[in-house]
């Protein structure tokens, strides 16, 4: 019990650490530039402080519970004893499926619980005036994810060229952004950002690192890196293919009354 | 009462937003890897912390991060005072970005890499300067990025020509960069952004473009994350160029 204080208060440091130059900030330009006082500042330091308290308890969590066994599952699921089925001679990138199960439903998961974007879903749902569902957002954001980790861990797996994957990735976004409803692309582009901040990024950098130095003639330094890169830009072409299927929707029930 | 059923509303939408995870660990745990969980009580106690800060988060975003950020892009653009406005954009994007522990990792790791495949001396000395280098390019970067997003959000630019010329110009550095640095400034761009600086500055483009006549919330608002995600990687690789 003890122990876990400590912990507490440690990870409270490092938050109160992370936000100081923000709010330092906040508060020299509120006082010294604009030189007025904070309006509801009783209520908006109170927000503060849930905020600063919210997130220190999340990630002592998470460090409590999800990281180490993640890192396990990582681990246990690319031990080339576990891909052979104690047996098979020869492995194929098809042998290694569990890890692909593995990485899609992660991916699909993590970012469900991803703060940042749940905040991004909330003001897109009051932006838009209750058009854009924050479960629609969240869950599309999420499958876009999922698929981004299988592509990522096959690239591992294969050993293929990174850039060739983001390039590709790049070409069909500008394709997508000739065609898609030009209201929703602001908000898919920035969906690629949020996707990967304090619950993704370490289950992911762990993935990637047992992965490539659990597969003979990956290494952790060339092949290791990428995932993130995956998870920031898979988000934007399901976010944007959201958009135009909803406005093909609607353009087909138009026809249809017609 | 009413106060009771308000809390437990919260918890539950604490505790759905993290039942995949669960499932998911869970299933591979029992099904898939067959063994019992390691260690039963400290994950018990640590989702329990998830929940509760995941609760309180949302409740301060709603309370606190996201009435501060309006409040301020409202008083910055009714000042009219462009100058400020760039002056805490870019300090806003610079001083979250150079804190960031995912970023200070990433940099440590990148100074380790670029040792070992010849790239850079083995010295300490070196190898350090070269991780703070790294970390100060990626926070001007994200700094510069916020810039431009709200000069946008002022002039009203289409978003897309921007993002896409910046696309362009990934493209073209991935083919000229050295190839150790193009999977560390991928990833970088994905890391630089934040928990706490995603809702303040989504808050500040919202803020912006709903007291700027003209502008759409919606179309113009957003943006500003998917430069600071964009224009790291072009620093960073432009950073692998200048140094080898």
């Amino acid at each position: 019990m003890l122990n876990l204080l400590q912990d507490f208060i440690q990870t409270l440091i490092h938050t109160v650490r992370d936000v100081l130059p923000i709010l330092s900030l906040i508060v020299f330009f509120q006082l010294v530039i604009l030189k007025r006082p904070i309006p509801n500042s009783k209520k908006m330091i109170l927000g503060g402080v849930y905020v600063i308290l919210g997130l220190a308890l999340f990630l002592l969590g998470l460090e409590k519970a999800l990281f180490p066994i993640g890192e396990i599952m990582a681990t246990q699921l690319s031990d080339p004893v576990f891909v052979s089925n104690n047996g098979a001679n020869e492995v194929f990138w098809w042998s290694y499926y569990w890890i692909f199960i593995f990485a899609a439903l992660i991916g699909f998961s993590t970012t469900i619980a991803e703060p940042s974007l749940i905040a991004v879903a909330m003001k897109a749902n009051e932006v838009s005036a209750g058009t854009i569902s924050q479960w629609g957002l969240r869950i599309t954001v999420a499958l876009g994810v999922a698929f981004a980790l299988t592509l990522g861990t096959f690239r591992i797996i294969t050993g293929t060229p990174l850039h060739l994957y983001i390039l590709a990735g790049y070409v069909i976004v500008i394709i997508q952004t000739i065609f898609a409803p030009k209201k929703l692309i602001a908000l898919a582009y920035d969906s690629g950002g949020v996707t990967t901040s304090t619950v993704t990024v370490p289950l992911v950098a762990a993935l990637g690192l047992g992965l490539s130095s659990a597969v003979p003639g990956r290494s952790p330094a060339i092949d290791g890196f990428g995932l993130i890169a995956f998870a920031s830009l898979f988000p934007i072409i399901s976010v944007l293919a959201y958009a135009q299927i909803i406005e093909w929707q609607i353009l087909y029930s138009k026809k249809r009354k017609k | 009462m009413q106060a009771i059923t308000i809390f437990l509303k919260k918890i539950m939408t604490a505790i759905t937003d993290l039942i995949p995870i669960i499932l998911v660990v869970v299933f591979f745990q029992i099904v898939v890897i067959q063994q019992p969980f390691p260690q039963i009580w400290e994950v018990l106690v640590g989702s329990l912390f998830v929940i509760v800060g995941l609760m309180l988060f949302i409740e301060g975003l709603e309370i606190g991060l996201f009435p501060i950020g309006e409040t301020l892009a409202y008083a910055l653009a009714k000042k009219g005072s462009l100058i400020w406005l760039v002056i805490f954009s870019f300090a806003l994007g610079f001083s979250t970005t150079i804190a960031e522990p995912a970023l200070i990792a990433i940099a440590k790791e990148a100074s380790e890499i670029s040792a070992d495949t010849g790239l850079i001396d083995k010295s300490a000395a070196t190898k350090s300067a070269y991780a703070l280098g790294l970390r100060l390019s990626v926070a001007f970067s994200v700094g510069l990025a916020i810039v431009i997003g709200v000069v946008r959000i002022l002039k009203g630019w289409k978003l897309y020509y921007l993002v896409i010329g910046g696309y362009v110009i990934v493209m073209l550095m991935t083919i000229i960069a050295p190839r150790e640095i193009i999977g560390l400034a991928y990833d970088a761009g994905g890391v630089t952004t934040s928990t706490i600086t995603v809702p303040l500055v989504a808050a500040l483009g919202v803020g912006l473009s709903n007291t700027i006549k003209g502008r759409n919330p919606l179309i113009d608002g957003f943006g500003l994350i998917a430069f600071a995600s964009l224009l790291p990687m072009v620093f960073v690789m432009g950073y692998g160029l200048i140094w080898f």
